[in-house]
């Protein structure tokens, strides 16, 4: 039976999590996202799941990471401040190749910023902000209905492909709270990582399985022994340094996801078929921009819309072909031009661009969007 | 009913202006199959500085989540009285409270001025209810506009409030509901 709640993005977001099979919460608090924590710490010991608030966001996400290794599915969630110091581990579950979701509510900055005011400043540093070569995958929902379903994604891809998944939230999105109709459990598309299927003496943890080339993951008290480092290690799980063990293990954590990219990428579009004009926004500002299309839309102009719901992988061959029809493209985000980049990279000059910013802690104004559609319309 | 309603709640942090919004948004989405949005903007204060808190109700898909120009504004306080009366609906109602407001800048929007903090300290006994006799005018703005039934509203704060004072909850509403039925 499904059943009508009216939720904040967090609480969304955490009862999502619980839906998806999560049972292991470390973290520490921090606005706009402590909501997350909140509801985990209440509901995680009714089904027999573990929150624990850690000392800091270091060992919040460290935690997170141990639990998952345990062989829980496991969550942390921060806002700016806490990402940034989350990033080295961040980059230890890339190289480990540990499933582990974190939600990051952004909020201003740089530094501790705005903690109860809206920014989209840290969707670069969910590509970039650890550092070495990986694939990323990153969710920016934009209802609260979709923070319910796209943790569940992000856990899914997170079990599937052995990595972080990371849930790019915001202030408003976060605070905000709206209808959600919560789907039956029976309904859910749930996935679980794949286990070894070998022996605990024959198991070689980092060993791909040649049909998707992932290694099964053990759990730490299961009999199978495992090493865990994050140097550059071999199938073992011992460090290395010969060429070839070290290339085929970094080239597996690229390959890993984007062989099985279009599977991945989602996105979302509006009246996008004549445009002659498309607005690309994300998050909370998707909202506005769809709010701004719509009005335009009355007014007889022909402009789309188009939301990214995945940002890395970014839907860039999709947005590519639409682009090119249009000829022109309006980016509204709350930073001074992040994911502007990625977008002119995809559609390869094939659209003219027009960036607009908006860094005073509020939301973007339908009426500014559509100023700006119908200046560019014309 | 319209394709998008807009309410807001503006006043001092500590009058509840936050949960009269979510007790709106709640019977709305929860009580009357609508689709509702609540969203809010308050200092870092507990007490005292401004609050602001909105609801919009639609039968429709909602994207915007905030309101550009509210149909029925709720202000108990006289800052917010002078930077919110002015962003009104054409058509809109307003309704200030007379202990914390006292002059209210031309509007076209129709303004009503209520004992609303009075009815909570003197019928009630509880400054704390204010939030509640806001919600009972509410409920009989929107009941007038189509919108929702007041039994929605009073439903959503008996959901919410914590046990053992309903009663004291529901007077409130009751009276605020009846404040506003006297002249609308």
């Amino acid at each position: 039976m499904t059943r009508v709640e009216f939720w904040q993005g967090n609480v969304s977001v955490a009862y999502g999590a619980i839906a998806a099979g999560c049972r292991f919460f470390g973290g520490y608090p921090i606005t706009p996202s402590s909501e997350i924590a909140e509801v985990m710490a209440e509901e995680l010991p009714v089904y027999n799941g573990r929150f624990i608030q850690m000392e800091d966001e270091i060992a919040g996400i460290a935690a997170t990471i141990g639990g998952a290794v345990a062989g829980y599915k496991s969550m942390t969630a921060t806002s700016g401040p806490g990402f940034s110091l989350k990033q080295e581990n961040l980059g230890l579950a890339y190289m480990a190749e540990i499933p582990i979701v974190v939600v990051d509510v952004m909020r201003g900055g740089p530094s501790t910023g705005l903690p109860t005011s809206i920014a989209q400043q840290d969707v670069m540093q969910a590509r970039w902000g650890t550092h070495g070569d990986h694939a990323t995958i990153a969710y920016a929902p934009s209802s609260v209905q979709e923070c319910y379903e796209v943790t569940i994604k992000a856990f899914n891809m997170a079990e599937r492909f052995r990595q972080p998944v990371l849930i790019m939230s915001d202030e408003v999105l976060g605070h905000m709270r709206e209808k959600v109709i919560v789907p039956d459990n029976e309904t859910l598309t749930i996935v679980d990582r794949k286990r070894p299927s070998c022996s605990p003496e024959e198991f070689i943890p980092y060993r791909p399985d040649p049909e998707d080339n992932l290694p099964p993951m053990a759990s730490f008290g299961d009999g199978y022994r495992w090493h865990i480092t994050g140097l550059t290690h071999n199938e073992w799980g011992f460090p290395t340094n010969c060429p070839e063990e070290i290339a085929k293990k970094t080239a597996r954590l690229m390959d890993k996801v984007n062989a099985y990219r279009d599977e991945i990428v989602e996105y979302e579009t509006e009246n996008v078929e004549d445009a002659d004009v498309i607005v690309v926004a994300y998050g909370s500002v998707a909202r506005t921009a769809l709010s701004a299309v719509r009005q335009a839309r009355d007014k007889g102009l022909k402009v789309g819309y188009f939301r990214p719901v995945t940002l890395w992988p970014f839907p860039d061959r999709e947005l590519e072909s639409l682009a090119e029809k249009a000829g022109r493209l309006i980016v509204p985000e709350l930073n001074f031009g992040q994911m502007v980049h990625e977008i002119e990279r995809a559609v390869h000059g094939k659209a003219a661009m027009v960036q607009m910013s908006l860094v005073n802690g509020e939301l973007f104004q339908p009426s500014e969007i559509l100023e700006k559609i119908e200046e560019v319309a014309r | 009913m319209r394709d998008r309603y807009e309410i807001r709640f503006a006043g001092s942090g500590g009058q509840g202006v936050i949960l009269a919004a979510v007790v709106v948004g709640e019977a709305a989405a929860i009580y009357e199959g609508l689709n509702s949005v609540q969203t809010q903007a308050y200092g870092p204060e507990a007490r005292g500085g401004k609050s602001k808190s909105e609801v919009v109700i639609s039968r429709g898909s909602i994207d915007y989540p905030k309101a550009t120009s509210p149909d029925l504004q709720i202000i108990l306080n006289q800052t917010s009285c002078d930077e919110f009366i002015g962003q009104t609906a054409k058509g809109g109602v307003v309704v200030v409270d007379d202990t914390y407001v006292s002059s209210v800048a031309d509007s076209e929007a129709e303004v009503f001025m209520l004992p609303i903090v009075k009815t909570a300290r003197e019928k009630i006994g509880r400054e704390l209810v204010t939030n509640m006799v806001a919600l009972g005018v509410t409920a009989r703005v929107l009941e007038k506009e189509g919108l929702m039934k007041a039994d929605s509203i009073k439903k959503a704060i008996l959901a919410r409030v914590p046990k053992g004072t309903e009663e004291m909850n529901e007077k409130a509403f009751n009276a605020g509901y009846n404040l506003m039925k006297a002249i609308r």
